[in-house]
Formats: structure tokens, sequence, C-alpha cells
């Protein structure tokens, strides 16, 4: 189990209408307290329309990628033009997330739906106690407490796709310095009406020359 | 159709490869009171004639709302119809619970379809004795569906089920290349017409007929007897005006439900030019 943070944020490039979304999340996975595997890909494209990304237990979520593939392959089979869009995919999900919950045997994941369907945006989140929620941001873990309060500062509905990527590399590179668990090693992923696209895993620039991380327990009493 | 060996059980083939129980419930379709249905590009709109068993009694009712998007007129058993309802609201409400999201028409007729159809391949059941004209949108628009108790189901721009539908199927055929574009008021004036057709010369009045509508930003509702009453007077007045070019003794405005009826029943049956507004 690993407790991972992933988070994602939803804007609007002008002067075109069609929505984008961007998100991150690194691709680690933990053993406990061991940072077991570095190239684990925890954002996955479910059906034409969204994208999914989960924390928590991977194998849980590898369940969950199951039963969605089965969800949108019967989707498909009714071949009849209607599809699963990334709303209905996450009340899907709520409704698992929340009947394990109550049935005393959780999926233990923080799972993040989010997509583009007719132009619709569309960002979610689910807990794995079935809590769910939409909003222009969303994240995971410790996400959601470093990163969501400079989300809550910086964005807003006219951000560019650049400066949504600058934005959110400026939360990972937080959540780099501050999460134990974090490794400098994350994806990227655009959705757009016309498909997804999630990067190859890059770093970012970090900087370990702050004083205040010279002599950190300085002013720590009792500490060494 | 005659008796035969080979229509006792729903199960059996006759030798020419009919099954002539799910061909006797058709007919139990065909004997129901009238039901319409014409669409456009963005709204449908239901229509039946509401039939009394006595003076005495209410009439059936005939028209079901399934969903906000989706709603269903009934001819045959009555009763074989209100289940089916019960089974598509159901469906409707299961999936919108799951996917806060509507029921796309399409699917829930098919599941509808293969309903019936195992009623056609049990032999401790009955095949439904019902017709159903479903209306519902869904992602690419307004759809028009007709469901059989063979299991078929098909799409429709405008169809009429039940007794005397030939004449409103006929009244459709004539018209159903304007439906497309047409606004929802004039399709509301077309089904009063088409259910005329069944009327068969008896007097259109909003307590003879049932009309509903359901489109794009317009969830599915029955019309209220007051508002259709209105539009029949509204359309009986302009058939008036069109009166005098076939028959000028129909010259009278005032009266347009009471007696000029019988003239414009008349001119309803030869009709051809009145109805071409």
């Amino acid at each position: 189990m690993h407790a991972l943070h992933l988070f994602i944020f939803t804007r609007r490039p002008r002067p075109s209408s069609s929505h984008v979304f961007c998100w991150k999340s690194d691709v680690s996975s933990s053993y406990g307290s061991t940072l077991r595997y570095k190239n684990v890909e925890r954002m996955k494209p479910i059906g034409k329309h969204s994208l999914l990304g989960a924390s928590g237990e991977i194998s849980d979520f590898q369940e969950i990628l199951r039963y969605l593939d089965e969800l949108i392959l019967y989707d498909n089979m009714w071949d009849d033009g209607n599809s699963l869009g990334p709303k209905e995919v996450h009340n899907y999900l709520t409704r698992v997330m929340y009947n394990r919950r109550n049935k005393f045997n959780p999926l233990w994941n923080s799972l993040v739906l989010g997509g583009v369907k007719n132009g619709q945006k569309y960002l979610g989140t689910v807990s794995m106690i079935g809590v769910n929620f939409e909003d222009n941001h969303v994240a995971t873990g410790f996400g959601n407490h470093l990163a969501r309060p400079i989300l809550r500062q910086e964005w807003h509905e006219n951000l560019s796709f650049e400066d949504g990527v600058r934005l959110l590399e400026k939360c990972m590179r937080v959540l780099l310095y501050r999460d134990r668990s974090a490794i400098n090693k994350l994806q990227i992923a655009k959705i757009t009406e016309e498909g997804m696209t999630i990067s190859q895993p890059y770093s970012l620039k970090t900087y370990w020359e702050f004083s205040a991380f010279e002599n950190p327990t300085q002013g720590a009493v009792g500490s060494w | 159709m005659f008796r035969n060996q080979y229509d006792t059980d729903v199960t059996t083939w006759s030798p020419a490869g009919r099954l002539f129980q799910v061909e006797y419930a058709m007919e139990a379709v065909k004997q129901g009171s009238a039901a319409i249905g014409l669409r456009s590009r963005t709204h449908i709109v239901l229509g039946c004639v509401n039939k009394a068993n006595s003076e005495l009694s209410s009439h059936q009712k005939k028209i079901f709302k399934v969903d906000d998007h989706i709603g269903v007129a009934i001819a045959g058993l009555t009763a074989d119809g209100r289940v089916l309802s019960r089974y598509m609201r159901n469906e409707c409400i299961n999936y919108s619970f799951t996917y806060e999201s509507p029921l796309p028409v399409g699917r829930l007729v098919v599941q509808l379809a293969d309903k019936a159809q195992v009623c056609t391949q049990r032999s401790w059941k009955r095949p439904y004795g019902v017709g159903l004209l479903v209306a519902g949108l869904d992602e690419s628009g307004a759809h028009l569906y007709y469901n059989c108790p063979s299991g078929n189901y098909f799409e429709y721009q405008a169809f009429a089920i039940g007794s005397r539908s030939q004449a409103a199927k006929t009244y459709l055929e004539r018209r159903f290349e304007n439906f497309t574009d047409a606004s929802r008021d004039d399709l509301v004036k077309d089904a009063l017409m088409a259910i005329r057709e069944t009327l068969q010369g008896e007097t259109l009045e909003s307590s003879v007929c049932t009309i509903a509508v359901v489109g794009v930003g317009e969830p599915f509702h029955i019309l209220d007897q007051g508002s259709v009453q209105q539009m029949i007077d509204a359309f009986e007045i302009v058939g008036e005006q069109e009166g005098p070019a076939a028959e000028p003794d129909a010259a009278a405005g005032q009266d347009a439900s009471a007696e000029p009826e019988p003239e414009q029943g008349a001119a309803a049956g030869e009709g051809v030019a009145p109805m071409d507004i």
C-alpha cells in the first residue's frame, strides 16, 4: 500500500472553445515504508472520454480497472452511438466504492476521474469510503493539504495549457520536497475533446541549497 | 386468421414457419384503441384515443411517463402495458441512480424487445398482448420506436397502432416529410389531425383524446385538457377557412366543434385540400 499524491485540475485555453485538462501524478509505488517501484502508471484512460487516476492500494486500482474494462466493453457492444462519459463513469465508481465500504471491505483507493465529452468538461473524485464530489481542481492524499491551497489561490477559468502545466509543476515540486513517499519522476496527462495523451515520465528541477535546509534542526529543542 | 393445429403453444412452429400465438398477440394490439406517435428533430408527440367501457366508466390510461426524457403510448391489453411501463420505469431509475445520467431510449427499447422475445420462446409463458410506441431522447436526438409483442422493434418518423390506425397512418404518410423540421406546436396539430382520422367522423374533442409531448429542453408530460381543446379549436377554425375551398356551405365560423362537424368530417374524409396547410 502506498500513499501517493496525485492531482489534477481543469482549465480552458483561450481562444478555442474546446476544453482541455491537465493531470499529474508521480510514478512511484511503495511497499510499506519502502519506496519499492519507480515506474508505475497510476493514470489510465477509460473509454473514449475519461481518465482515471488513483492513489492508495495499487492492486485495488488494478481491480477497478478490470471493472471499468468490462463496463466499457458492454457499453461499446451496444454499438449505438451512445457512450459513457466521465460523469457516468464517476458515478459508477462512486456506487462501487460506497457499496464496498458498506460491506466493510473497501477498495483502498482515492480516485480521480476527469474527461471531456461533447464539449463538457468534468472533474470529480471518489474516496475509499464513497465520498464523491466535483470541483475545478482535486487532489488525493497529501495533495489535498499541500497542493490545493496553491490551486485555490492561482487557478482560474482561463488558464492556458502551458500555465496549467507550470502551476501543476509548482504543486508537484512542493509535494516532492515535503512528501517522503514522492519521487522526482512524474507524468502529465492532457485531455481534450479529440483524445488524450499521457507523457513519458520526466523530472522536475529541484533546489536543495535553501538555507532552511541546512541545519534543519537548529531551532528545534530536543532534536538531534 | 383461422384456427389450426399449430396455434395452441407459443413454442410450436407451423409448417410455414409461423408462430401463431405470437401473431394472435399482435392481433390483440390491433383491437386496442388507437395510439399514434410522430417526431421532429427535437420533439416527439404521442397521442391516443380515450375509449371508455361504458358511459358510466372512465377511460383507460394509455400514455405513461417512463422518465423525464421517455414516455410510452400503448395499444392492446392495457394490463400488460402497465406492467411493461413499470419495468421501463425501473430500468430508467436504476440507470439514473448508477450513472447520474438518463438511460438512452435506444437501449431501453432493446431491453424491452429482448424481454418480449423471452415470452415467445417459453412454453409456460405467453407473449405480451400490447404494442408500445416509445418516445424518447438520447445523445443523437429525438426517437420514436414501436415495440411489438413478437420482440421486434422498429424506429419510425411517425406511426399509428390500434383500431382504425390505418386512417391515421395514411394521413401521416402524406405529411411525414414535413415533420423533421416542424415546430413543436405544428407537430401537436399533426398529431391531433391524425387522431381525428381514426375517429371516422366522430367529433374531435379533448375529452376523446390524450396528447403527450417530450423534447429537447421539455420533459415528458401529458398536455392538459384545456390546452388540447384550445389547439383543437385553433386548427378547426383554420380547417373551416380552408373549408370554403372544398365546400362552400361550411361558412359558419363560430361553432367550430359543434354543427359544421359532420361537414368537417366529410371534408376530412375526401379531405386532401384542407389538411395541406
